[in-house]
């Protein structure tokens, strides 16, 4: 049953990506437990939009978990405690009457803060540009079953492809890596036949561009598996190593 | 689903008042310079406002029943949308003229060529 909490919120408020960041203290009055996280801050919003005071800027769009838009760190975790979810679908009845809750952007050399909680993550558009794509004749499409795909790779396939590109991983990573999701990216290719041709060059392409986009390196700590909404698997990172290792192998750009 | 005269100009009018009041009181928070998302949602409510109006003066315009798009001053005796192939059988494409400026009407015509438009009969 839906109940009416009040909370604090020690929200991290800064001008601009040059800006110094501070926290701001706020009150969330009568949030309903039914509220998502983002509805309580539409709340907080609307009554600072009253007072002629600047409403908090977050990053949000489909709230249905599936667009990768929104994201914040939340008492210290990206997207809040609650596991395989996106800060859309957390809801307030996860929180108690009276609790303080921070609230941070996430927070990366690679993803620049354009507002409070919003963050620029388009460091994530041009590793994909380097190499997150196949190439497909255009033309009729192909006959069903005409590239025989194993049953097992195919569903680890999907599970790669979960990844929304929110960057919770980066977020909750010591090194701001982003391996999980560029592993990501490069899994759901290079599990599929489909992916194969530009095998040799996208690992190469891709982890170039993480490194030149200020992304740091990974050295096994996990956080991005336990934070990530999709539960995406560091099994993938480590198939990211191989596909690397064998691209070196076989191409010119090693 | 249908629409009648009366209710669309009575939805006109509260539209205008909707738009004169959303200019005088609107409070927008930050400043133009910088990232503004108080802004860009005021923005949309001005479009939105726009846009209805529009979408009303077509609908005026338009003097038939098409479909889904169902005027109570045209139907047939059975309660179906009344076509008038002949005077609406086109895109209305409405030119904007400038703030407070009525649109400019232009008649894109549509041309059927391998079907013939016909009353819709459910029978």
């Amino acid at each position: 049953m839906s109940k009416s909490i009040h909370l604090t919120l020690k929200v991290w408020r800064q001008k601009g990506p040059q800006g110094k960041g501070r926290f701001e203290t706020h009150q969330a009055r009568d949030i309903s437990t039914e509220m998502s996280f983002l509805e309580m801050l539409d709340v907080v919003n609307e009554k600072l939009t009253l007072e002629a005071k600047e409403p908090i800027a977050f990053d949000h769009d489909c709230r249905e978990g599936i667009c990768g838009m929104c994201g914040a760190v939340i008492n210290g975790r990206p997207h809040g405690s609650l596991k395989g979810t996106t800060l859309c679908q957390l809801h307030m009845r996860h929180f108690k009457d009276g609790d303080v809750i921070a609230i941070e952007p996430f927070r990366a050399m690679a993803f620049k803060i354009i507002k409070d909680l919003a963050v620029d993550r388009s460091a994530f558009d041009r590793i994909i540009q380097a190499g997150g794509y196949i190439s497909v004749n255009t033309g009729g499409a192909q006959d069903a079953n005409a590239l025989p795909v194993p049953q097992d790779k195919a569903e680890l396939a999907m599970d790669a492809a979960q990844c929304i590109g929110c960057g919770a991983c980066v977020a909750a990573c010591p090194n701001a890596s982003a391996m999980l999701f560029v592993s990501a990216k490069v899994s759901q290719m290079a599990l599929l036949p489909q992916g194969r041709p530009e095998a040799a060059k996208r690992a190469i392409a891709m982890v170039r561009e993480m490194d030149a986009q200020g992304f740091g390196n990974c050295s096994n700590e996990t956080e991005c598996e336990a934070e990530c909404p999709k539960e995406i698997s560091i099994t993938n990172i480590a198939r990211l190593n191989r596909e690397f290792f064998k691209a070196g192998f076989g191409s010119s750009q090693g | 689903m249908s629409r009648n005269n009366d209710g669309l100009e009575k939805a006109r009018g509260m539209i205008q008042e909707l738009r004169a009041e959303f200019w005088k009181n609107v409070t927008v928070p930050g400043s133009s310079g910088d990232f503004n998302q108080s802004l860009e949602r005021a923005g949309r409510v001005a479009d939105f406002l726009e846009f209805a109006e529009l979408m009303i003066e077509d609908a005026l315009a338009r003097q038939e029943s098409c479909g889904g798009h169902f005027n109570e001053a045209y139907q047939t005796e059975e309660n179906e949308a009344l076509r008038n192939d002949d005077e609406f059988c086109h895109v209305a494409a409405w030119e904007y003229k400038g703030s407070g400026q009525a649109p400019e009407f232009h008649k894109e015509p549509l041309t059927f060529e391998n079907v013939q438009l016909t009353q819709r009969s459910y029978k």
